[in-house]
């Protein structure tokens, strides 16, 4: 496994958040604050429990709409890669819904769910489903020839092909999908609570506009962009854990 | 219906007991390209035959066909008697690109085929250890196929095809893609093997030495269609040291004859 070094990472932090400090003390725009303004007012956030409360909002939709789009994403993935009907009967749906202007349809989709809970699960399926299921039913569709071929040799039953070839390697592009699925998903998540009804972070976010206080504003997307960075890591650990063999050293670490 | 007479077992060709595998009239052809043309070969028991020739002579496309991973449009397969439907466990196939799981240890990937056909865990590693250390590469039982070598890699496919324990062994190029110290010893070693493992050996090569070094029987086969066009035997170096086999004068006249009938084919 490639691991980068520490002080790489560090300085790697350090020239963003750098940046950003300067951008904010320059400034840039009267709406922009400094970084350490917005780590003020996320500790300020953090500890009068104001996070904690908007994540418990946030997190609902979100990882109701995750789990859905993994599992209902994967599955469906596996099944047009597998069989060229069902290929022909649902891609273009994923593609069309993948090249879909969301917050166009939004309206579309209150209309039809309300402004509940539903609705925003639907935001998050819609942005994270199509990529986990293109990624998925292509890895399987490229199954290296030889493989199957050898499992057929050794003769492997159909459930074996499927369990003990075809997914693990295909696991590679799928957790991949899952990897963009889910941060699109991220976004997904806040789009819905800034677009249908101000919960959570979205509220957050959009409030701390209404009264000018940027920091907080701020402190808000930084806690979502934290969160999904340290949720695709878990992702990537549990990838490493299922087909340690199939790392070579990926994305970040 | 009672004209017809009950089948009678003697008037059924049974095929000589001293041929493991045998085909007969077997013709395949991709579209309108005829890969193989009404061909028929008898591959003995416990002895290593090769197929050599000129690419685009379908012998991979006949090992295929005799592993059953392809079907012939016409004729038979008989192995050990029994007519090839399809993969069974009385073959076993070593694959040209490897095909290892890259997911899997060395020593999972060895006892994969014996996963497949439901072997205990406990008992397919003591299997997969023994066939492990006996293409040398003990110790290597947990590392993964990226870090090994090539000729490392296809110790382990070898090792795959052995741990199944299939009366016939097919090799497809298996040394093509290792390189040429790591290949000399290979082949070294598969003599080796065919002298201990009691195997019949089936193997698909495109260099003529290759061939006359480690077959008991080469098989020619020319293009266009496919056709077998000579069968040698070598005889006299065939029990010497593997150091003197190239140094013998049958050896050397052999790899002459094959080179002079196959140089019209060459592009």
């Amino acid at each position: 496994m490639q691991h980068r070094p520490l002080i790489l990472k560090l300085l790697s932090a350090f020239l963003v958040f750098g940046a950003w400090e300067i951008a904010g003390r320059v400034p840039v725009s009267y709406a922009f604050p400094t970084f350490f303004e917005s780590m003020d007012a996320l500790l300020r956030l953090t500890l009068d429990g104001t996070m904690f409360k908007a994540y418990a909002e946030t997190l609902k939709p979100l990882v109701t709409g995750v789990a859905i789009s993994a599992v209902l994403g994967i599955g469906l993935g596996l099944w047009i890669g597998l069989s060229a009907r069902f290929d022909w009967l649902f891609s273009p749906i994923f593609i069309v819904m993948q090249a879909a202007p969301l917050a166009a349809l939004i309206p579309l989709l209150v209309m039809a769910y309300g402004i509940g809970l539903t609705s925003k699960v639907f935001v998050v399926c819609i942005m994270a489903m199509p990529v986990i299921v293109l990624n998925t039913s292509s890895a399987v569709r490229n199954t290296p020839v030889s493989l199957k071929e050898m499992g057929r040799s050794f003769l492997a039953t159909d459930r074996d092909t499927l369990l003990k070839i075809v997914i693990p390697a295909a696991s590679p592009v799928i957790f991949s999908g899952l990897r963009l699925g889910i941060s699109a998903g991220f976004i997904g998540a806040i789009l819905a609570e800034l677009k249908i009804t101000p919960t959570g972070v979205g509220d957050i976010i959009s409030y701390s506009r209404s009264i000018a206080d940027y920091p907080s504003m701020y402190a808000a997307i930084f806690s979502i962009i934290l969160l999904a960075v340290l949720f695709l890591n878990l992702l990537e650990k549990f990838e490493n854990y299922l087909f340690e063999g199939n790392n070579r050293g990926y994305v970040s670490d | 219906m009672s004209q017809i007479k009950p089948p009678h077992d003697a008037a059924v060709p049974v095929s000589s007991p001293e041929s493991a595998v045998s085909v007969r009239n077997v013709s395949k052809s991709y579209g309108p390209v005829e890969a193989l043309k009404n061909l028929s070969l008898e591959f003995p028991r416990g002895e290593l035959t090769s197929l050599l020739g000129p690419s685009g002579c379908g012998k991979t496309t006949l090992l295929k066909i005799i592993a059953g991973l392809l079907p012939a449009d016409a004729g038979d397969i008989e192995v050990n008697g029994k007519r090839v439907t399809g993969p069974g466990s009385d073959r076993a196939f070593v694959f040209q690109d490897f095909a290892l799981l890259p997911w899997a240890s060395v020593i999972r990937n060895v006892a994969f085929g014996l996963e497949l056909r439901g072997v205990a865990k406990s008992e397919r590693e003591a299997i997969a250890e023994k066939y492990i250390g006996n293409v040398g590469l003990s110790g290597f039982e947990k590392a993964y196929p990226h870090e090994l070598s090539g000729g490392m890699r296809q110790r382990v496919g070898l090792a795959r095809a052995l741990a199944v324990d299939s009366q016939v062994l097919l090799l497809d190029e298996p040394f093509s893609a290792v390189d040429e110290q790591n290949r000399r010893k290979f082949q070294e070693d598969l003599l080796e093997l065919v002298r201990h493992e009691n195997k019949t050996f089936i193997f698909v090569t495109h260099s003529i030495e290759e061939a006359v070094y480690v077959s008991d029987q080469i098989a020619i086969l020319l293009p266009r269609p496919s056709r077998v066009s000579e069968i040698i035997r070598p005889t006299s170096f065939r029990n010497k040291d593997v150091e003197n086999i190239r140094r013998d004068p049958e050896y050397l006249d052999i790899v002459d004859e094959i080179w002079a009938s196959l140089r019209t084919y060459t592009e």
